[in-house]
């Protein structure tokens, strides 16, 4: 199972990782954070593969990946 | 559970202050990683520009100084000269490498300083504001060129790599760009590259950054990236230059 | 045993026993014997590999030379450079991030006249520049003017160490005839010095957290704290580091106020003067900042001041501030490489008497 985690008060909401995730897992919230911004939530039920790409891609380091038997 | 990907140890745990979408934020990400798989924190000595990376030295964990605009590689120049053993390497804008500081820029890497430089090119200033950059694209909108930049009246987009790379002092310069998951990948490769270079003292090592300022394009985020891929490679293309 | 110098050569050899280890300079006149001598006694510095721990590098420019020594004294090393008026113009940015950052450095400024590119003959007329901070911001360094090739020598290395002791940078400000003149002087025996360890110094963060070293202070309030901080320490340089040479000030009528150069044409005057039994004397600021302001406050009634300059007139308003109404103040200067001779002197002090 691989899960990933975001840190949802240094995202900006910038949207770089919900259009890169290959299986549309990452969707914007409409909650606000701390900075006042839409920040994005990782579909806890989905079936991400590890791709890293929204990892990868995100300006803020907000996004961990984690493997888990 | 086993961690896969995670913020490294040379990157501060402080948020960071670049609008949505800044190229800033994976760059400074991408020199921390280069330093950290080098195991080479704690003898490393960055030099942070004046533009918006500024601060680039809070959001790194290792020691740093401040540069005056355009001065970075004079103060690199002489840190790397008197701590020949430490990794240096100043991380520079547009404006900072090719406009103020083209002088120094030219003469470090003339002189073939051992050095590692990371060049953020995204075509605009952004921390005044949006103004031509020496780096804007021929008929791009900005705050100091409000017709788009025209050839007549504020020349041509600086090439200022393949300038450098054709001077006998400089190693290695490659052009990356910051448009994919897979481009940012590259550009690590490239950054440890040139850090590793420095590391087996082989001289001037630059890798000029494409990096998107949605907020100065005008542009979302993700418009931003595609503006790099259909624009601004088009002028600038990626890859290995020396 | 004396040895025979210029005074360029001697702020040099000065620099060398202070254990200065970093030097970048750009060509210069009137300064040009001393980026020579530093170039022939540093050593070619290191790029590749460890090498001789004195660095030299001729910069591109003086706002690289400035960079560089920024560079250098944020690394731990003892930095200098040197130039004349225009080419120190230029370092003022560098200068004011050197005192922004609380960097250690010595600035060797050979007058030369000026505004523009003016020429390259002897003058006085940066001492504005000099003691008033220079470039942007709210600063000062530690002014230094030695009057002779032997306290050239001996300043430079007094430099070296109030620069590291106060984590401020100094300027030596000399003029041409200075630079150029030569003169027996001895070089002390005493041991190089070697730099204090500086903490804060850029050296990796080995066993540490990590050094930063900046001048730019964006949060409320923040650099108003640090420039608290950097008034703080100009508070202390003022009651610690007061440097003049008084000359037959007890019975003076007329004290002849005059540095570097010009003091010592000042001094040939007065001393013909005092053989003819006029009671004349010479204060003679070294420290122009801080000014020393103290010998001035003389309760005698019959007391007139003559400030000599050359320029038109720039240490006589720290005269009249440090006088504050209570004596008159007269001037006698001459600019863009005229030098008041001692003639002059002699015959304006005549008609004062």
């Amino acid at each position: 199972m691989i899960k990933i985690k975001i840190d949802q008060d240094k995202c900006k909401g910038c949207l770089l990782c919900v259009n890169f995730c290959p299986r549309g897992l990452i969707k914007k919230s409409p909650k606000l954070n701390k900075q006042g911004l839409n920040f994005v939530e990782f579909d806890l039920q989905g079936d991400c593969s590890g791709c890293l790409q929204c990892a990868v891609i995100c300006p803020d380091c907000c996004i961990e990946v984690y493997k888990s038997e | 559970m086993e961690k896969i990907f995670k913020r490294c140890q040379s990157l501060s745990d402080l948020p960071m202050h670049y609008c949505p979408g800044c190229g800033h934020g994976i760059a400074h990400r991408l020199v921390a990683e280069a330093v950290d798989e080098l195991g080479v924190r704690e003898e490393t000595i960055g030099v942070a520009p004046v533009g918006c990376a500024v601060v680039a030295y809070d959001y790194w964990n290792f020691d740093c100084s401040e540069a005056a605009h355009g001065r970075a590689l004079a103060v690199a120049t002489a840190i790397k000269r008197v701590h020949p053993q430490k990794l240096v390497f100043t991380y520079q804008g547009d404006g900072d490498l090719a406009a103020i500081g083209t002088n120094e820029t030219i003469h470090a890497a003339n002189r073939g300083e051992n050095l590692s430089v990371i060049f953020i090119n995204n075509a605009v200033y952004g921390m005044t504001g949006g103004q031509l950059a020496p780096t804007t694209l021929l008929g791009q909108k900005t705050s100091t060129s409000v017709d788009g930049r025209q050839k007549q009246l504020h020349g041509y987009p600086l090439k200022i790599s393949e300038i450098l790379a054709a001077l006998p002092g400089v190693y290695y310069v490659e052009r990356v760009s910051l448009e994919s998951p897979a481009g940012v990948l590259k550009a690590k490769r490239a950054v440890k590259q040139a850090f590793q270079n420095q590391l087996n003292n082989l001289g001037f090592s630059l890798v000029e950054v494409l990096s998107p300022c949605p907020t100065y394009w005008g542009l979302s985020p993700q418009a931003a990236l595609q503006w790099i891929k259909d624009v601004m490679q088009k002028e600038f293309p990626v890859g290995r230059i020396k | 045993m004396k040895i025979l110098l210029s005074g360029n050569e001697a702020i040099a050899q000065g620099a060398l026993a202070a254990g200065c280890d970093f030097y970048a300079g750009y060509p210069i006149t009137p300064q040009n014997e001393l980026i020579a001598y530093m170039a022939k006694h540093m050593g070619a510095g290191t790029k590749r590999s460890p090498g001789p721990s004195r660095i030299f590098v001729q910069a591109e420019s003086e706002l690289a030379a400035i960079s560089m020594v920024y560079g250098a004294a944020a690394a731990g090393a003892r930095a200098m450079t040197s130039s004349s008026s225009p080419g120190i113009s230029l370092m003022q940015e560098g200068i004011s991030y050197l005192a922004g950052a609380r960097l250690p450095a010595v600035i060797v400024n050979i007058m030369r006249g000026g505004p523009g590119l003016g020429n390259i003959a002897p003058s006085q007329a940066d001492y504005f520049q000099a003691t008033r901070g220079g470039g942007h911001g709210d600063y000062h360094l530690i002014v230094l003017a030695p009057a002779s090739v032997q306290e050239a020598y001996d300043l430079t290395q007094t430099a070296f160490d109030l620069a590291d002791k106060y984590r401020i940078p100094v300027m030596i400000l000399g003029d041409g005839i200075l630079g150029q003149m030569m003169e027996p002087m001895q070089l002390s025996v005493q041991k190089i010095k070697t730099a204090p360890v500086k903490k804060w110094a850029l050296t990796g963060c080995r066993g540490r957290k990590p050094n930063i070293i900046k001048s730019f202070f964006m949060r409320e309030g923040g650099l108003e704290q640090a420039n608290l901080k950097l008034q703080q320490s100009y508070e202390s340089i003022k009651q610690a580091q007061i440097r003049f040479e008084g000359l037959f000030l007890s019975d003076a009528e007329i004290v002849v106020v005059a540095y570097g150069t010009m003091a010592r044409i000042a001094k040939g005057a007065i001393n013909r003067l005092r053989g003819a039994g006029k009671k004349i004397g010479l204060l003679r600021p070294i420290g122009l900042w801080p000014f020393p302001q103290k010998p001035f406050q003389s309760k005698a009634r019959r007391l007139k001041y003559l400030v000599v300059e050359m320029s038109y007139g720039q240490m006589l308003e720290d005269v009249r501030l440090a006088v504050e109404g209570r004596h008159p103040v007269e001037f006698l200067g001459r600019s863009g490489g005229g030098v008041p001779s001692e003639e002059e002197i002699i015959g304006r002090l005549q008609r004062m008497l």
